[in-house]
């Protein structure tokens, strides 16, 4: 096959919130960028965020950087970096500013500036009461944002190659990165994109539950390509499930109908909250319940032919109560659920939503490695930012609004720092190897001669289903061991994948295969890096790490109190410190302690 | 309850097809499944080499938008249940098939970068927020929701007619957007840069967009907006 070969100063892989921040300041500092992404920019998935985006402008309560760093430390677990966390929380308000000159269009006060509202985890003065941090697009925030940073793309003429698919990293023998082989989805030609710097920003990689917010593009390809060339993940134990997505569909609804009187009952119509939570039941904090939910369905008391839904009942509030107050909430319910829940209860599922873990970073956005005794070396020519990195900010449990704001701040950081780094002449454009295309080259030939071997669906199907099953929620030691077992007979599976298409267009069932040989990555990562921390800390919680005295909720930071880095290559695990030191040393650090709300 | 839906689907592969056909297919679906986005991926499941574009799966990202019945949608967003079988699926009508239900949005996606799709204001940049009062925002409530999924243009005679100088629906609600905005300062250029027989006066108001927006929105009405300021300009 012909190779075509695209040479640039930079390439950035994804055009979502993270992908177009970082272009705007490399297309700004003049340097020639390509951006490649597998959909138009503003179809990219941080279109369906809603709540808002985390800023301490303080203008309807009054707010500090140093509580949204306290507020971000503690949600994390402590396992968050505290220089990253200080660098995104201090930065959070000249990236919100520049977005609104950007012209996103914020709501508004009364005095005319940004609206600010109460999100969880958000606190004023270190815990004492809810703040008002999260600006926002009445409840689009992600699709008021994409656009608007699409849209400075366009007046900074960024140069984009639109449904092309990056299919793996290309490293030279002393580990630079000097660029990425991609797809073109229209012609199924190949090319080879040269740079002096690659940035990766390919989001989420939520597809691999069977349950998910994410979209169907959220196949982690970023990681996928990075482990595949030898780069570690980070935390990938750590994901972050919603109590209530839509059974079936994985649409969101909101915590709000619980707080409006919403009751989560199982197949005996029993409110089984009170069992898990006789205080606060079904509003205990979103692992609680979610957890109990898992129980409920494990123990046989799910709902539906399948037994694996419970259900979430408004019926005893008044039609007119659920029309003011929520109806958002009724519209999806009727268009995802096929129910009115003014009238039936709404099937519902814990819901994978989001990927704390990924590839690690520093908090300039240079993806960082073990090497020579240093744990965190920088990759030359590599950078990361958004949901795919880990730099790290949101440890072990993100708070809600918090993303947006890291794919702003990381966005930026990598650019800029790749902007010195080929300015200053430290990043040159480094002679490609020989075989640089061969590895992808390989991956599709295998594709195009695999005459026997099973569907891609039904391998994605088994390998979503493994990982809801052995690391969803809750954690059990032995579904967890089963689990990694599992997990590798499904890759055995996935490298035999058959696919009946070889047409050269568009052949979107080559392009899933593709996406699934990343998917099989991520899932390794996770399976094998959670059944080996034994310890509960944040959204990973395990049965044989209950509350104790010794160990608060679980956590073990004696041992645990450090990041898990999986390498492919042998399913090796290796740890590193979790940096407590702010960046500035006038800044307080925060000081660990048992996470309680 | 299982169920058995009938499809009549546009198919054409331009490395191995003639000339595109329709055809003849069904699908068996699960009781969770809702929206035609989700019978298409069964299909897909049986057929591998049926194309199309989605992602998002809820109505935000514009990937989906097909001819459903005749009529312009997004799959996510369509009942299965309120279609007549066979349920007949082209790809958007006046744009270039590439394949099956992909067309190339080229031309479309022209016309919305043609109306200068960004806030323009040469003011040096305030240290805080510009400001703007929530009735002045309130301006943009059903403009800046647009998805670009082309639901509206496609389905609109003069687009077809003139898809390289009519600006179109899309187009026009999003040159709106930025008008309606009391942050941006070019507001005159962008009406003479409309002011053309063709750009924008090629709307003859037939509202075929307003009746296919998946997000409810009214092009036409910022269409006649638009024509209001030009005439109260002039005097
Ligand atoms: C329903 C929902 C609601 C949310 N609400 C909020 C909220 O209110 N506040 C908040 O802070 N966070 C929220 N989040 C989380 C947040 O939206 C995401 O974490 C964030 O948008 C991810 O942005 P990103 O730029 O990293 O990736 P994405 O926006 O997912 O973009 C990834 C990009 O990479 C490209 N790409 C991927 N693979 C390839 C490849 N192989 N080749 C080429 N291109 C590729 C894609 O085309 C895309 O352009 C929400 C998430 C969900 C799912
Ligand atoms: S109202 Fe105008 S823009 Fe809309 S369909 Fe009719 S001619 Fe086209
Ligand atoms: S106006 Fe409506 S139909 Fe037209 S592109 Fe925007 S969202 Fe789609
Ligand atoms: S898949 Fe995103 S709009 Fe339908």
């Amino acid at each position: 096959m012909k190779v075509a070969k695209h040479t640039f100063d930079a390439v950035i892989v994804g055009a979502g919130g993270a992908g177009l921040r970082a272009a705007l300041q490399l297309a700004e500092a003049g340097l020639r960028t390509a951006v490649l992404t597998k959909v138009f920019p503003t179809r990219s998935h941080t279109v369906a965020a809603q709540g808002g985006v985390a800023a301490s402008l303080g203008n309807s309560t009054p707010d500090h950087w140093h509580w949204h760093m306290y507020d971000t430390v503690k949600g994390s677990d402590w396992l968050g970096d505290q220089d990253a966390i200080e660098f995104m929380c201090r930065k959070a308000n000249e990236v919100v500013i520049e977005l609104e000159h950007f012209g996103m269009p914020f709501d508004r006060t009364d005095e005319g500036k940004i609206y600010q509202r109460p999100f969880g985890g958000h606190s004023m003065n270190y815990g004492e009461a809810p703040v008002m941090r999260s600006c926002a697009a009445a409840d689009r925030t992600g699709h008021a944002m994409l656009h608007a940073l699409y849209q400075r793309n366009v007046r900074a003429r960024t140069h984009f190659f639109v449904e092309w698919m990056a299919l793996d990293l290309i490293r030279d023998s002393q580990g630079h990165v000097l660029g990425v082989t991609a797809l073109e989805l229209e012609t199924g030609e190949v090319a080879i994109f040269h740079a002096k710097a690659t940035i990766f920003a390919t989001g989420g990689a939520g597809r691999i539950y069977h349950s998910s917010t994410n979209a169907f593009i959220n196949t982690g390809d970023g990681l996928g390509m990075a482990a595949r060339a030898g780069i570690p993940l980070e935390d990938m134990e750590f994901w972050q499930f919603h109590p209530t997505g839509v059974a079936g569909a994985g649409v969101l609804i909101t915590e709000g109908v619980r707080g409006e009187g919403g009751i989560l009952r199982n197949c005996n119509g029993e409110r089984f909250m009170e069992r898990y939570a006789p205080n606060l039941k079904d509003l205990a904090s979103r692992d609680v319940v979610a957890r109990a939910m898992v129980t409920e369905i494990n123990e046989g008391r799910g709902c539906g032919p399948n037994k694996d839904y419970v259900l979430l009942d408004i019926t005893h509030l008044s039609p007119e109560i659920i029309m003011k107050r929520l109806p958002g909430i009724r519209e999806i319910s009727i268009q995802f659920a096929g129910v009115d829940p003014i009238k039936e209860p709404i099937p519902v599922v814990p819901t994978c939503h989001y990927m704390m873990g990924g590839i690690p970073t520093n908090y300039k956005g240079q993806v960082v490695m073990p090497q020579d005794g240093d744990p965190n070396a920088p990759v030359p020519g590599f950078y990361a930012a958004g949901e795919c990195a880990c730099a790290s900010v949101h440890g072990a449990n993100r708070l809600g609004t918090n993303s947006l704001l890291d794919l702003l701040v990381f966005g930026k950081a990598s650019a800029e720092t790749a902007v010195a780094d080929i300015k200053s002449g430290n990043l040159t454009l480094r002679e490609l190897p020989k075989d640089a295309a061969e590895p992808s080259l390989a991956r599709l030939a295998r594709l195009e001669n695999q005459k026997e071997g099973e569907p891609v669906a039904d391998v994605l199907l088994e390998l979503q289903r493994t990982m809801q099953k052995h690391a969803g929620v809750f954690r059990f030691k032995d579904m967890l061991e089963e689990g990694v077992q599992k997990i590798l007979e499904v890759e055995e599976r996935v490298r035999r994948t058959a696919i009946r298409d070889h047409s050269k267009v568009w052949n979107t069932a080559r392009m899933e295969a593709l996406e699934l040989e990343n998917l099989i990555e991520v899932a390794k990562a996770t399976m094998i890096s959670a059944a080996a921390r034994k310890e509960s800390r944040g959204a990973h919680v395990r049965d044989d790490c209950p509350d104790t005295p010794e160990f608060p909720n679980g956590r073990n930071d004696k041992e645990w109190l450090k990041h898990t880095l999986w390498f492919r290559d042998g399913n090796r695990l290796v740890y590193k410190p979790v940096n407590l030191k702010p960046l500035n040393p006038d800044t307080q650090p925060i000081a660990l302690a048992k996470r309680t709300y | 309850m299982t169920r058995v839906v009938q499809f009549r689907i546009y198919r054409y592969d331009p490395d191995k097809d003639q000339k595109p056909y329709m055809q003849d297919i069904s699908v068996e679906l699960e009781p969770t499944d809702k929206k035609l986005l989700q019978a298409l991926v069964r299909l897909k499941a049986k057929d591998d080499s049926l194309s199309f574009r989605r992602s998002c799966r809820e109505g935000v990202c514009g990937s989906d938008a097909m001819n459903i019945n005749g009529k312009n949608g997004l799959a996510c967003l369509t009942d299965i249940d309120s279609l007549t079988q066979p349920i007949v699926l082209r790809p958007l009508p006046g744009l270039p098939v590439i394949r099956d239900l992909i067309v190339d949005m080229t031309q479309f996606f022209k016309q919305y970068h043609s109306i200068t799709p960004y806030l323009i204001n040469d003011d040096p940049p305030p240290e805080r927020e510009r400001l703007q009062t929530p009735e002045e925002r309130e301006e943009l409530n059903g403009v800046y929701e647009c998805i670009l999924c082309a639901c509206c243009s496609t389905s609109c005679p003069s687009f077809w007619w003139n898809p390289d100088k009519f600006v179109g629906p899309a187009g026009l609600l999003n040159a709106y957007r930025f008008i309606a905005d009391t942050r941006d300062t070019a507001t005159s250029q962008r009406l003479d840069d409309l002011n053309d027989p063709y750009r924008l006066f090629r709307c003859h108001t037939i509202m075929n967009c307003v009746d296919v927006c998946p997000k409810h929105l009214n092009p036409t009405k910022a269409i006649g907006k638009i024509k209001e300021l030009m005439v109260s300009r002039a005097v």
